[in-house]
């Protein structure tokens, strides 16, 4: 039993931090339909950023819950501040050409931002495990977990429940929805599309350097960071269905579960079973677990 | 015989011995050796290795060419020529590895090729050099399948291959006794984590005939999270986890593992951690059996070479050098030893690739790590002692320590001449020097 209770909170662990990343690549998706290859980037600038920030406030010898607390300000701050940076003075020039030149686009992003971070915190491995220490130890299933880990899980829960909430029962989220459903009809009833796809990218770059910030203090931030997520938050979506943040949450339980249950039962194959849990997705639902097919508009 | 052509034989004689006399005559101090040095600048590996090995080459170089070195290097550069570094990035794949060395070769006309960390690397490069019949020097790459399934003339490798690393830390798990009924291993999915993986298990089935392994893990390179790993380590509950993870990946594992416990449940062996100590310090968890590829950094031997160059090195760079700057430095001193050594025997002139080559071949030199001797794969493949310790934090000074540190001497953890490394673990080790 307590083997099965390791597996799923494993599972969880890995999902929470998961789900955040993809949950910004699928709202950016849905709302702006691009498949943004720098958004691991902005992961790896948000758990940067927040070792700076963190080590800043331990050299001021202030208690890890201030490092914590100002970490999480710096970073969507600055996450905030280079989404609209992005979108207003890049991406909006490319709006209305080919999806793939839209996706080259971001790739060569993501090419500059890797070199850019590598400029500002250059290649040595850092770490600032300061907040790792916060909520202590909780000995669960028969081992110790760091608090940090498992409190990590009800606030990606919480942040999925605030963006459903947001977008299912506010009036701006509704505005979003209607963007994600129709644009062109969004437009002729006088939303300003235009600003609801800077919202939305500014947000989804907020999301993924958020996931980066609760990282950080448990991982040694080195170059390569930012592909390794990228490609873990694309399985994700691809299974839950590009666009979906109910499909983003259980996609990325599904990768978490699968990579734990691996690791303890079958380590050999904990690559292979993501790709094979997306291909079998992909065989029998091609728009994903949660995305609706949609009728083609002539 | 008239005067005038007995003149003229004079001044003909005079001119070809003028001439032969300026072709051996002693290489001019305005002579340079230009040595190509290929070392990750970038990349995952830059930080712990090979920056490092950058900085090692660059400190010992200056020092060479200022004439700084203690004895016996105590001429300046390599035989009074002064070296001339070309400093490449290593970073970028074995492709463009190959494409970088025929331009050290071709288009900066290099003496020498010296550097090569990765494994990969070494593998794609040696056949290159050999093709071009030019002077290699392999400084630190681990897999021992280079010699093992290939033969080579122009190449060398001046440091042990990495057999060395678990061999020795089975025999120094052993000389400690260390209880291992059973046993866990978390290494990288790749050539290094496997290779080593497969040495420390082949070993450890030797002198741990009954040693059960549990858990066998081989999470990907750069996977930097490693909760789910630590669970199934901690679950298994092993007498002993094993790891030859290093870098970024490594101090990852550790900042993860140490709060879940895993060093109080189990004894943790790292076969190459040597280069985390400085930058985890207190983080590093007390009695950790750790090995540096060598008698290196804080488990050096003292000496008047070592001394200068830890002491010059942490003078220059602000922090101890490790395992990947000593191993430059012997790749540096190796060849330096053996430009003078065909010097002596040619008069004194630059040598010839070939006169370089034939100096290198089981040649034998002293380095700040101790004495390397060039005795397997035909005098191309070196061998040396080894070290490990524990752990232990030392807070007045601020670093990490290690204490209980044994010695092994090369023959006792090196494969004798001839036999394939791990034939030779398999094998019970035969031949093995260990007094």
């Amino acid at each position: 039993m307590n083997f099965f209770l390791t597996i799923i909170v494993d599972g969880l662990i890995q999902a929470s931090w998961l789900f955040i990343v993809a949950l910004g690549l699928t709202l950016v998706f849905g709302v702006l339909k691009i498949l943004n290859i720098a958004h691991g980037s902005f992961y790896a600038i948000g758990a940067y950023v927040a070792a700076t920030v963190v080590t800043l406030v331990a050299a001021h010898r202030l208690p890890p819950s201030v490092g914590f607390v100002a970490m999480l300000f710096a970073v969507a701050l600055i996450a905030a501040a280079v989404g609209l940076l992005l979108e207003r003075g890049l991406l909006k020039m490319f709006y209305g050409r080919d999806e793939v030149v839209l996706l080259l686009v971001t790739y060569a992003v993501f090419l500059i931002l890797e070199d850019v971070t590598k400029l500002i915190w250059g290649v040595n491995p850092i770490y600032a495990t300061q907040p790792y220490e916060l909520f202590g130890n909780l000995e669960f299933a028969g081992l110790y977990y760091v608090g940090y880990d498992l409190v990590l899980i009800p606030i990606s829960a919480a942040i999925g429940f605030a963006i459903w909430f947001g977008l299912n029962r506010t009036i701006m989220g509704k505005i979003v929805l209607a963007v994600i459903h129709n644009e062109e009809m969004s437009v002729s009833m006088g939303v300003r599309v235009n600003r609801v796809y800077a919202f939305a990218f500014a947000f989804g770059v907020l999301l993924a350097a958020l996931a980066g910030a609760l990282t950080a203090p448990k991982i040694s931030m080195q170059p390569g960071l930012s592909s390794d997520v990228i490609i873990l938050s694309f399985a994700i979506v691809v299974i839950g269905g590009l666009g979906s943040v109910e499909g983003a949450a259980v996609g990325a339980i599904l990768v978490g579960l699968a990579r734990a249950a691996s690791v303890h039962l079958m380590p050999q194959a904990e690559l292979f079973m993501i790709y094979l849990i997306m291909a079998g997705v992909l065989l029998f639902r091609p728009e994903g677990l949660f995305k609706r097919e949609t009728a083609r508009r002539i | 015989m008239n005067r005038l052509s007995r003149a003229r034989r004079a001044v003909t004689l005079a001119s070809a011995a003028a001439i032969s006399l300026a072709l051996a005559a002693p290489a001019s101090a305005q002579e340079t050796f230009k040595l190509g040095i290929v070392t990750f600048l970038s990349g995952p590996a830059a930080d712990s290795f090979g920056v490092p090995a950058r900085n090692g080459g660059t400190f010992v170089i200056d020092q060479l060419n200022k004439g700084g070195a203690p004895s016996p290097y105590e001429k300046v550069g390599f035989g009074g020529m002064k070296i001339e570094p070309i400093i490449i990035d290593e970073n970028g794949g074995a492709t463009k590895q190959v494409q970088e060395l025929r331009n050290l070769y071709q288009r900066d006309n290099v003496d020498a090729v010296l550097g090569y960390i990765s494994s990969g690397d070494c593998l794609a490069v040696a056949p290159i050099a050999e093709e071009l019949k030019k002077m290699l020097v392999l400084m630190d790459c681990g897999t021992p399948r280079i010699f093992e399934e290939g033969k080579y003339n122009y190449v060398f490798r001046t440091a042990a291959h990495a057999t060395m690393d678990n061999v020795g830390l089975i025999r120094y798990m052993k000389a400690k006794n260390v209880k291992m009924e059973t046993l866990s291993a978390i290494n990288q999915d790749y050539a290094w984590g496997q290779d080593s993986r497969a040495d420390f298990v082949a070993a450890a089935g030797q002198l741990y005939p009954n040693a059960k392994l549990v858990t066998d893990l081989l999470p990907k390179f750069g996977a930097g999270q490693y909760g789910t790993e630590i669970s199934a380590l901690v679950s298994a509950g092993s007498d002993v986890v094993y790891s030859s993870l290093w870098g970024g990946d490594l101090q990852s594992f550790i900042l993860q593992a140490s709060p879940r416990g895993l060093p109080k449940r189990s004894q943790l062996v790292f076969s190459a951690a040597d280069h985390v100590l400085p930058p985890l310090g207190d983080k590093m968890p007390d009695g950790t059996i750790i090995g540096a590829r060598g008698a290196y950094g804080l488990m050096s031997q003292k000496s008047p070479l070592n001394d200068w160059f830890f002491k010059g090195y942490e003078g220059a760079n602000g922090v101890y050098p490790v395992q990947a700057a000593y191993r430059m430095t012997q790749a540096i001193l190796g060849l330096k030893a053996a430009v003078e050594k065909a010097m002596a025997k040619n008069g004194g002139k630059k040598p010839s690739t070939d006169e370089l080559v034939a100096a290198m071949t089981g040649l034998e030199w002293q380095t700040p790590g101790g004495l390397v001797q060039m005795k397997l794969a035909d005098g191309h493949q070196a061998i040396q002692s080894i070290g490990f310790g524990r752990t232990k934090y030392n807070p007045d000074l601020k670093r990490v320590d290690l204490v209980d540190i044994q010695y092994f001497p090369a023959e006792c953890v090196n494969p004798p001449p001839g036999v394939k490394s791990l034939d030779w673990i398999r094998g019970g080790m035969q031949g093995a020097k260990c007094n």
